[in-house]
Order: C-alpha cells, then sequence, then structure tokens
C-alpha cells in the first residue's frame, strides 16, 4: 500500500513538474490565462503539423512577430489528424483567446471548429490552408496556382522547352496539391512538346518520393524533368536518381525551399525550388489578427509572394 | 479498513490515475474544471472510448484488432457517399454504414477463425485494405454535405454534446452484454484458456466471429461520429487510432493475453488520454513534449495497475 502511496505521488510530481516546465518554455499557462482576461492579446495558433520544418518556420515566424508586438501566442499541434485539429481548438477556444489563426489539417474538416469559434465570438484567420466554410476575417497564404505555373515555366526553359517531364504529387485532396498541379498542369498542357510520362503521388513524403521515382525511373528510360509539389518529395527523387546514376539528365524542381533543398541548389543537385515564405506567412498571420483586434479593417485575403530559388 | 482501501486502490487504480491527473490540471489551469472543458474533454475522448470498446471485446477474446482507424475512415467514407452522391436518406446511409462495419468485422474473425490466422496478422492486413479502399472510395478527397441530420451526432443537444449520449449507450450495451449474457461470458472464457472453453462445449468459432463483429461495429459507430464532428468523410481519418484504442484498453487494465477487461475501466483509459491531451493545451505545454509526457504516463499507468495487482488482495 505504502509502495503505490508512493508511486502515485512520484507519478504527481513528475507529471506537474514537466506541465511547469512545458509550461514556462511555450506559453506561460497563467501568463496565458491573466492575459484573456485582461491586458495583452493572447492569440492562438493551431499548426497542422510540428512535424515538417516548413510550418515549424511559420511557427517561428508568427512567434517572432507576436513576441515583437506584445502579444502572447499559445500554439498547437494537430499532427495533420482533423479529430485532433478540433480537440485542440475546442481547447483554444476554452482558454479564452483573443484571435484564433488557423492552418487547417483540411479545409472541409475544419469548418465545425471555425462555427465554434464563430460562436464564441472569436475571429478566425486562416494561414496557408483556407476554410470551405465558417465566417473567416482573413486568408493569409502563399498563391500556389502561381507557384506551380512559375515552377513548369522554368523546368520547360531548362529542359530546353520540350521534353519528358515527371509530376509527384502531394498528399490527394490537400489544397496545395490541388493548387500547385493546376498550376503546373496548366503551363505544361499549354505547351506543345512537353509530355507528362508520370504523374504519382509520393504524399508529400521524403521516404514515398524516393520510392516512388525509383519505380519511376525503372518505368521511364527517359525522363528529362521531374516536379514534385514540395521539396521533401523531390529530395527523395533526387537521391533515387543519384543511386540509379542518372541525376545528370533530370532537371529537379521542388517547391517550398526548405532548408536541405535550398543547400541542395546551392550544390547543383537541385536546379530550383519555388520559395514560399513561411515565416512571412507565420508573421503576417499574427500581425493581421492584431491590426483586426485594434478595429482596424484588414483585406479578405493577403497574398504571400512566392520566389524561385535557383542558383 | 487497510484491506478495503487496497482493494479499492487494485480494483479501480485506472480511476484513481483519471482522478489524480484531473485534480493535477485542475491546479495548473483553472480553466480545467469548468463544466464546458469536461464536456469538451468527454466529446474530445468518445470516438477513441467507443472504438475502444469494440477493441476490448477483441482482446479480452484473445486476439487484437488492428483495422479500427482503418474501418473508422471506411465507414464514415462510404456512410457519406451513399447520402452525398447516392442521394439514400440519412438514417439508411448511417444504417447501412453500421452494417458495413459489423461485416468488415466480421470479415477479420472469419480471417482469424477458419483461416486461422493470427489475429494480428489478419487485422493488420484489414487494416491496409481498408484504408486502400477509403482512398479508393474517395479518390483521395474528403466527402462533404450530408446535411444536419448527420452532422447532428457532431453536434450539441444544449450544452451536451451527443457524442458523449452515443458513448452511454454503447458503455450501457457493451458493458451489459459482456457482464449479463452467455455471449459475454463465453468472450472471457475464450480468452482465458479457449482449450478448455472448447472442451465445455462452447462454440468458441462463433464466439470469436461475435467479438470481432462488434469490434467491427464499434469502429463503425466512430466513423459516423466522427464523420458527423468534421461534417467531412476525411480519407486519411482516424490513421493511427487503432493503437490508441489498444492504449486505452491496456490502460483499462485489459490484459493482451487475453481474459481480462472491462468496459468501464477501458472508458477511463481513453478518458485519461482525453484529459492529458486537453489538460497538457490548457497548460500551455509544447506540443513535442506532450507526446513524450503521454507515452511516460502510459508507461507509468501500467506499471502502477501491475504492481498494485500483484499485490495479494
Amino acid at each position: 500500500m505504502r509502495r503505490t502511496l508512493s508511486i502515485l505521488v512520484s507519478l504527481l510530481l513528475v507529471v506537474s513538474g514537466f506541465a511547469f516546465a512545458g509550461g514556462s518554455q511555450e506559453a506561460g499557462e497563467s501568463a496565458a490565462q491573466e492575459a484573456a482576461e485582461s491586458g495583452p492579446m493572447v492569440i492562438g495558433l493551431s499548426v497542422s503539423t510540428l512535424n515538417n520544418p516548413f510550418f515549424v518556420t511559420l511557427r517561428d515566424g508568427a512567434q517572432e512577430t507576436a513576441d515583437g508586438l506584445g502579444v502572447e501566442l499559445v500554439v498547437v499541434d494537430s499532427q495533420d489528424d482533423p479529430a485532433r485539429e478540433a480537440s485542440n481548438i475546442q481547447d483554444l477556444i476554452q482558454q479564452g483567446v483573443d484571435a484564433l489563426l488557423i492552418n487547417p489539417t483540411d479545409s472541409d474538416a475544419v469548418v465545425p471548429s471555425v462555427q465554434r469559434a464563430n460562436q464564441a465570438g472569436i475571429p478566425v484567420f486562416t494561414v496557408d490552408r483556407g476554410a470551405n466554410g465558417g465566417e473567416v476575417v482573413a486568408h493569409i497564404a502563399s498563391d500556389n496556382v502561381a507557384g506551380g505555373e512559375m515552377a513548369a515555366n522554368y523546368l520547360i526553359d531548362a529542359i530546353g522547352g520540350s521534353g519528358k517531364v515527371v509530376e509527384l504529387q502531394g498528399i490527394p485532396g490537400t489544397s496545395a496539391a490541388r493548387d500547385r498541379g493546376e498550376g503546373f498542369n496548366n503551363v505544361v498542357n499549354d505547351t506543345s512538346g512537353v509530355e507528362i510520362v508520370a504523374a504519382q503521388t509520393a504524399n508529400f513524403n521524403r521516404t514515398e518520393g524516393l520510392n516512388v521515382f525509383q519505380n519511376i525511373l525503372q518505368a521511364e528510360p527517359e525522363i528529362d524533368g521531374v516536379f514534385a509539389h514540395n521539396d521533401e518529395m523531390i529530395l527523395g527523387a533526387l537521391q533515387a536518381a543519384e543511386a540509379a546514376g542518372r541525376a545528370d539528365q533530370i532537371v529537379f524542381v521542388g517547391f517550398d525551399a526548405v532548408d536541405d533543398a535550398v543547400a541542395a541548389v546551392e550544390d547543383g543537385r537541385l536546379a530550383a525550388t519555388v520559395a514560399q515564405q513561411p515565416s512571412e506567412i507565420g508573421s503576417l498571420g499574427v500581425s493581421t489578427a492584431v491590426t483586426y483586434l485594434e478595429g482596424q479593417d484588414v483585406d479578405s485575403y493577403i497574398p504571400v509572394p512566392l520566389s524561385l530559388v535557383t542558383q | 479498513m487497510i484491506p478495503t482501501v487496497r482493494r479499492i486502490v487494485v480494483r479501480y487504480s485506472t480511476f484513481l490515475i483519471l482522478a489524480a491527473l484531473m485534480l493535477l490540471f485542475s491546479l495548473v489551469s483553472s480553466r480545467f474544471l469548468q463544466v464546458n472543458n469536461l464536456l469538451n474533454i468527454v466529446d474530445q475522448s468518445a470516438l477513441l472510448a467507443i472504438v475502444a470498446i469494440g477493441v476490448t471485446y477483441t482482446i479480452i477474446s484473445g486476439g487484437i484488432d488492428l483495422s479500427v482507424g482503418s474501418v473508422v475512415a471506411l465507414v464514415g467514407a462510404v456512410s457519406a457517399g451513399l447520402i452525398v452522391r447516392a442521394g439514400l436518406p440519412v438514417p439508411v446511409g448511417i444504417l447501412l454504414g453500421l452494417v458495413f462495419g459489423a461485416l468488415l468485422g466480421l470479415v477479420n474473425g472469419l480471417f482469424v477463425v477458419y483461416g486461422r490466422l493470427q489475429p494480428f496478422v489478419a487485422t493488420l492486413a484489414m487494416m491496409a485494405i481498408a484504408r486502400g479502399l477509403t482512398l479508393l472510395y474517395t479518390q483521395g478527397r474528403p466527402i462533404s454535405g450530408m446535411g444536419e441530420a448527420y452532422t447532428f451526432f457532431g453536434s450539441r443537444l444544449g450544452p451536451i454534446p451527443v457524442s458523449i449520449l452515443v458513448l452511454l449507450v454503447v458503455v450501457l450495451v457493451s458493458g451489459t452484454v459482456l457482464r449479463r449474457t452467455p455471449f459475454g461470458a463465453y468472450v472471457y472464457a475464450v480468452g482465458g484458456n479457449e482449450e478448455t472453453t472448447r472442451l465445455a462445449g462452447v462454440a468458441v468459432s462463433r464466439v470469436k466471429l461475435g467479438a470481432y463483429a462488434f469490434s467491427g461495429l464499434m469502429a463503425a459507430v466512430g466513423g459516423i461520429i466522427l464523420t458527423a464532428r468534421l461534417w467531412s468523410a476525411q480519407p486519411q481519418a482516424a490513421t493511427g487510432l487503432e493503437l490508441q484504442a489498444i492504449a486505452a484498453t491496456v490502460l483499462g487494465g485489459a490484459s493482451l493475453m487475453g481474459g481480462a477487461g472491462t468496459i468501464l475501466g477501458t472508458v477511463a483509459g481513453a478518458l485519461i488520454m482525453g484529459v492529458l491531451a486537453n489538460g497538457l493545451n490548457l497548460a500551455g505545454v509544447s506540443s513535442y513534449l506532450q507526446q513524450v509526457i503521454t507515452g511516460g504516463i502510459f508507461i507509468l499507468a501500467v506499471l502502477l495497475d501491475m504492481w498494485t495487482k500483484r499485490q495479494k488482495v
């Protein structure tokens, strides 16, 4: 019995230690709570996944701007799971945040959460991915269709105006995959002489990019260029082509300009990557929310510029 | 006096851990113990609890069901698709979804019983098949627009989330079946000692088929609840839910060797996971650290359960 009790007590101590340590690190719970009731603003940020450098950079950009503006930022991680996202947003509403920045896991699945925030009178801003319903004050995102077009134009130039290209697609159904694919296909379909010999999904994932492209290399003796909907997949494809000794004959274009990809561009292994500016997206998200909370009007769509990173 | 206390600790260690966590979080955040937040927690845990109850049946019977996450997604997609694409009335779409889920579970059972596959293997295969079918059926895109009669199951009646009411019904039915019917007794018996049970004249095959079909049915109920909560059927919904369901079942005192486990224990296990996620969020703990803590609590809780049970009562 005594042993049981001591275990229970030590368990409690461990948990409380963790909770307090974590609290002071990330959000400062008591501070967040006081702030919700008076004083500085508290903004809740729901991120689709913090298991991807892009969204970590987005979070960092948001955090930096929040710190600069003296705003408390409470971050939750959906781990790419819409059900967890719904719960997390419920928790942020319960915490009484002044505004919600949502980076949805899925544009449909987030709608009930947006409506819950609407009912609670909390203004909602979407970042990177939009919501297909509910009242959203502003959407802050890159123009992914334009980015896909940008990538296609570059790729077509780089392969000399004609040839065989491969498209590695993102998670089917996500708006990023749809929009980037749409932009890419718009340009390629309008260009005679360029043929898409394979278009397969690798779910935005490096390992899958490697495996899928390995199979495509096996199936297609002639490939001039590859466009992937994100850098993780193009880096996987690059690895596969290097292992097969065919990397020299293929032009690789990625999307997102994550650190690894930018380094690969500098090394000349990757031809180009379309740079979204995740840090800027996060930062503009926070500053837009603050502007709105201070009573000023904001635009309903705030495009964040894209650029092409080449050597 | 002391033996009584000890017996309570042994019998209800899961509930004590739940209470301890709640006490702790109420100290960390003043918003934790608010009624609305407690309702939020049960609402957030209902899906896991319902699915874990099904898994509990298979685990008590000495098996396991790894396919539940995929079945949740597939049933959600099919029921939504029947309503949105095929234009069936909402109750029919939901009912067919439930039947479909039970059938998928039954197929698991058939492979286990007549194919003599290990439950782990059979349901692992179903996990892949059902996820693939979900992607094929949805073409990787969410299905939405089922209407309010469907999303009712993800809404609230006054302050009470409908998911909680569904959970209550599920707990009553599954608990009664397990505790008060011969079938329930056979589920324990099969998990405790299959050979003896067979020799005692019990139709072991039928008991196992029943357990897997029930697990499929519970996953189907979960699929409807989740789809209603998100107003859309997601092709990647409930990925990894099977492991959480097994965790909740084990937290609830079930043995992966079979023969032991209770419905209320499993519900408490699911609530522990819900309280952890909610409480750590309210406490503003970094999401990376949250996963470490959740894993740590899981180990501690199971160790505690084993230690208390080892003490002679």
